[in-house]
């Protein structure tokens, strides 16, 4: 029992570095360009040049019709054939952003779709711009429909990056798999990972519930 | 002030507007009548060039755009302008409160300084009468209220003309007149603009002229107490018998 709490004490400032030093980077890193990547996205699935849908349906129906991990697979270890090779943690950076943004992409373009035509209208009247209209009117309304399901996206992602533990990246997971290699404490180790994800989720939850608070300042309830 | 010359406007093969040619004076206030699918909504649309029109040209002060030609975004933006629209649903923005919908224009279209928008914006907004409601989101307005807020954001653009298409008649009955007074006071300080309505009081009260239209033509224009009380044409008689009787007067 002792050698248990020993070992749960010693293995927990690795967890925690590794998890703010690789996880959390990675997790929030792959969600911003993801965010860039599906709002673009997700404006060529809407636009009305018919080459920039083809693109966007195509790119978004490779990423959602593959495994992640064989997509990691394929950054990491398939692209060096090509002469084409990238070290684990930018690999994992991009493919985790190209995921994100193909799933994010369909809720963004669902919610920008829920927005009244007359929003669109009401901006064109008072003179503004495709991208004003954007900016303005379209995607401030836009983010607070997608809040919810972009905040299940953000949670997946956490978790999903302890699939990069395959790819090399030395992110929380792999540690603790490093860790329970040497002293064969498997329940424990992998108990006390799981463990840390489901904080940083809670944590996530806690945050996303006062988010949806000031979004809906603006609606009745 | 306002010159349209044979206006034409096509949904594919459906031709909504077929030839409408109108004049407007300065300070002028023209009503435009006529039976649901008539072309209304989408003949303001096209003055404020919401839609582009197929063929023909507008003039609004001494700018002329001929839609026969193919125009650049740039030259449609600047004819826009010229105009500002106010709607049947209001449309306005709720995730900003009443000054901010009312500064939206000023500030990022028109880069206006953002202490001077705000004085301009209170001002606009006191004058509809919702001087103590600028901090409101829109949800916390009545209809009445939300359409002021309309009238106002259109008029923060400076405008040369006002659109007002179909502005009351979503609102509950007692709420009409609070609108339709403000729009009654733009048209006494000599405001242009063309008002798509049903409200007869209004049009016998306000209106300079009164345009009847029908599948996609004006048939008649005159006076209003000519066209309510002697309509030349049969289809003007037809629909005004209509509407009398469903007692919107
Ligand atoms: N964007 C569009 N695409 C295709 N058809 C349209 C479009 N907008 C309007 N129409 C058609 O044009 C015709 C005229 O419509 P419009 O809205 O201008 O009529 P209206 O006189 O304003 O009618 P209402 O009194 O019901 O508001 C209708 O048949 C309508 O279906
Ligand atoms: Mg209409």
């Amino acid at each position: 029992m002792e050698r248990l709490v020993d070992i749960a004490q010693s293995s927990f400032l690795p967890l925690i570095e590794a998890t703010i030093q690789f996880t959390l980077p990675l997790s929030i890193i792959s969600f911003i360009f993801g965010l860039v990547l599906a709002i673009l996205t997700a404006l060529a699935r809407i636009s009305t040049v018919k080459i920039f849908q083809i693109i966007a349906r195509i790119y978004v129906s490779i990423i959602r019709g593959t495994p992640l991990l064989v997509q990691l697979f394929i950054l990491f270890y398939g692209l060096p054939t090509l002469g084409i090779t990238i070290d684990p943690f930018p690999a994992a950076v991009i493919g985790f952003s190209l995921n994100v943004g193909a799933y994010a992409s369909e809720v963004i373009r669902a919610a920008i779709l829920s927005i009244p035509k007359g929003q669109w209208e009401a901006a064109d009247t008072i003179g503004m711009s495709y991208t004003q209209s954007l900016r303005r009117v379209i995607l401030p309304q836009a983010s607070r429909v997608s809040l919810p399901p972009l905040s299940n996206t953000f949670i997946s992602l956490i978790k999903d990056t302890s699939l990069a533990s395959l790819i090399l990246v030395t992110e929380m997971f792999r540690v603790a798999q490093q860790i329970a290699a040497t002293n064969y404490e498997f329940l424990l180790l992998y108990g006390q990972a799981a463990l840390l994800y489901w904080v940083i989720c809670f944590a996530l939850s806690l945050i996303q519930g006062r988010l949806e608070n000031r979004f809906d300042r603006y609606v009745s309830r | 002030m306002i010159s349209i010359k044979n206006l034409h406007k096509k949904f594919g093969d459906l031709e909504v507007l077929k030839g409408i040619d109108a004049d407007v004076q300065k300070g002028q206030a023209i009503v435009v009548i006529g039976p649901s699918g008539s072309g209304k909504t989408t003949f303001l649309r096209c003055l404020n060039t919401l839609e582009t029109p197929t063929s023909g040209s507008v003039t609004i002060d001494e700018q002329t755009v001929d839609f026969s030609k193919s125009l650049s975004k740039k030259q449609i933006m600047a004819f826009r302008k010229q105009s500002a629209m106010v709607f049947q649903h209001y449309n306005l923005f709720p995730h900003m409160t009443a000054l901010e919908n009312v500064m939206e224009g000023p500030i990022t279209v028109q880069k206006q300084d953002k202490k001077l928008a705000r004085k301009k914006a209170e001002q606009l907004l006191t004058k509809v009468g919702l001087g103590e409601k600028i901090n409101e989101y829109p949800f916390q307005l009545s209809g009445g209220q939300q359409q002021r807020v309309g009238i106002a954001r259109a008029l923060a653009l400076e405008p040369k003309v006002m659109l007002f298409d179909e502005p009351t008649s979503a609102l509950d009955p007692e709420l009409v007149g609070e609108v339709l007074q403000v729009m009654k006071d733009l048209a006494a300080e000599g405001m242009t603009m063309v008002v798509v309505t049903h409200e007869m009081r209004f049009a016998k009260g306000v209106a300079d002229e009164v345009l009847f239209m029908d599948e996609g033509r004006i048939i008649e224009r005159g006076k209003p107490e000519d066209i309510f009380n002697h309509p030349k044409e049969e289809r003007t008689q037809r629909f005004l018998n209509l509407i009398q009787k469903t007692d919107i007067i």
